[in-house]
């Protein structure tokens, strides 16, 4: 009874008793990160989180103005834009915000796949991560749209023709995705409909599971950190982790509101289904190699259409990082494997190299 | 007394297996009621198709220069009109063959480009270099008096 109100106030011992505080110091006071020469990968996660969380936040604010229709879309953004007050500053930090974490996200999910966090008994951690970064991909896809411009427009008219080439399911999966047979305002709700709802649904359990996953089994230490002898050092979560990822934060933040203070978002054209497409379109970064490869390829490959196997490429290449777990045996049995690595270092080249041309290369000839 | 009380426990059991199939059954009925509206709920109407063999533009042919293109309204999608250099009206339907970008005609090339995946097409709607699998359906162009009038080959 004595010690009760020096560590702790009434307030807290109140809530205690009912909610069980104690458990939560407990586990939180419980939680350690190890330390070893690869330790600066694991702020990546907490990274993407914080730029999640941001765009939950921008996103609600937006949802204040944004109209979901073809006739309003545009002129409700335009509006936004140019008469709401700092209209424009909360749209560029939605639209910096999703680039950062896609790249937050690109850099967690690499750094695991190659220090090998997916190994037993993290599968469900790595699996979860898989279906969090297609969640983000939908994320990006379906509010690329949401300002009904130019590129959004052919954006995703190319985005939903991509699945209607695949066989027996594709003719249907694009009606399904357009609500219709071309991308018009049906699509425009649709889009909004799973931008802001059902994705959202599903992040909040795909997010659960992973945090809780990782809450679960700890820190992953590297195989070829352990093998070298790793002093097991660590450090508790709290405080000395979670202010060093304050810092992280703190750093993103500025770089977020520098980009969207002096690189704002720009809305560009209304979309006209009776224009044909910009010279110079171009997709998000995030999907520019994909986007290039599909320009490169060949209409035809040993007769097949040459989409198709570019889409099939892309596929299989996804496949591999899923079922990265599954797949790497050797890393499985406790044995040193060079695979994930050289695949993935492989696959980041091959993606600079294409966005590079992608950025570069003439849109005329 | 022993071989009632195994009689009553397989009557119990074949009552039990008899509730829980019926549960089952209720479940997946119930299930199925609620997947069945859902999925044709998510399933867009089908739109009456614009059934239009042709069309007459509001452009007179005397207004579409030689080696020049315009996008028109062929029904609901888009259709390209062109001038070749030559002076010949040629109709062709606007959406990529490709991943149904609109293409658009490269005065500079005297071609049908698209901008999206750069695919090149002559001005046969013949797909001649990049990605598109297929030629652009041709239209037939009819010039009657001042109107254009394109219609569906076939």
């Amino acid at each position: 009874m004595e010690n009760r109100s020096s560590e702790h106030g009434k307030l807290w011992h109140w809530l205690d008793e009912r909610i069980g505080l104690k458990d939560i110091e407990k586990l939180a006071k419980k939680k350690e990160i190890p330390v070893h020469p690869h330790s600066i990968w694991y702020y990546f996660g907490g990274m993407t989180l914080f730029l999640f969380i941001i765009q939950v936040l921008s996103g609600i604010l937006l949802l204040l103005y944004y109209r979901p229709s073809a006739t309003e879309a545009y002129e409700s953004i335009q509006f936004l834009m140019t008469e709401v007050q700092f209209g424009w500053l909360v749209r560029s930090i939605h639209a910096w915000s999703a680039n950062l974490m896609i790249l937050a996200l690109f850099i967690h999910m690499f750094s695991a796949f190659m220090l090998k966090a997916y190994r037993t008994p993290r599968e469900v951690t790595w699996l979860s991560g898989g279906a969090l970064l297609g969640l983000a991909l939908g994320f990006g896809f379906t509010g690329y749209l949401l300002p009904w411009n130019e590129l959004a427009f052919f954006a995703t008219r190319v985005g939903t023709e991509i699945p209607g080439i695949l066989p027996v399911f594709g003719p249907f999966l694009r009606r399904f995705l357009r609500g219709g047979n071309d991308v018009t305002g049906a699509t425009l709700t649709r889009f909004y409909g799973i931008h802001v709802a059902v994705l959202p649904a599903i992040i909040t359990l795909a997010l659960g599971l992973h945090l809780f996953m990782v809450q679960k089994h700890g820190m992953s230490v590297p195989p070829d950190v352990e093998r070298r002898g790793w002093s097991k050092r660590v450090m508790p979560f709290m405080p000395n982790f979670l202010l060093r990822d304050l810092v992280g934060w703190l750093c993103a933040l500025g770089i977020l509101a520098a980009l969207a203070a002096f690189y704002p978002a720009e809305l560009g054209k209304k979309a006209d289904p009776f224009q044909p497409a910009p010279i110079g379109i171009k997709p998000e970064w995030y999907f520019m190699a994909m986007f290039q490869t599909l320009k490169l390829i060949p209409s035809h490959i040993l007769g097949i259409e040459g989409e198709l196997l570019g889409v099939l490429s892309f596929g299989a290449v996804g496949a591999v990082l899923i079922l990265i777990p599954f797949l790497d045996r050797r890393t499985a049995a406790g044995m040193p494997s060079r695979f994930p690595a050289v695949f993935a270092i492989a696959l980041i080249l091959y993606s600079i190299v294409l966005t590079y041309l992608g950025y570069t290369m003439s849109a005329t000839k | 007394m022993k071989g009632m009380a195994e009689g009553k426990l397989k009557q119990f059991m074949e009552r039990r297996d008899f509730l829980n199939w019926f549960l089952g059954t209720t479940a997946g009925a119930f299930v199925l009621s609620v997947l069945y509206p859902l999925s044709r709920y998510l399933t867009p109407p089908p739109v009456a198709e614009s059934t239009a063999r042709s069309v007459t533009l509001s452009l007179k042919p005397q207004e579409v220069k030689a080696n020049s293109g315009q996008i028109f309204r062929f029904g609901s999608q888009p259709a390209l009109l062109v001038n070749t250099p030559a002076g010949e009206l040629k109709a062709f339907s606007a959406v990529c063959t490709h991943l149904a970008c609109i293409v658009q005609y490269r005065s500079d090339l005297s071609e049908i480009w698209c901008a999206c995946h750069n695919g090149h097409f002559d001005l046969n709607g013949k797909n001649i270099a990049g990605p598109p699998p297929k030629p652009l359906e041709e239209y037939a162009v009819n010039v009657r008096g001042d109107q254009i009038v394109v219609s569906k080959k076939v």
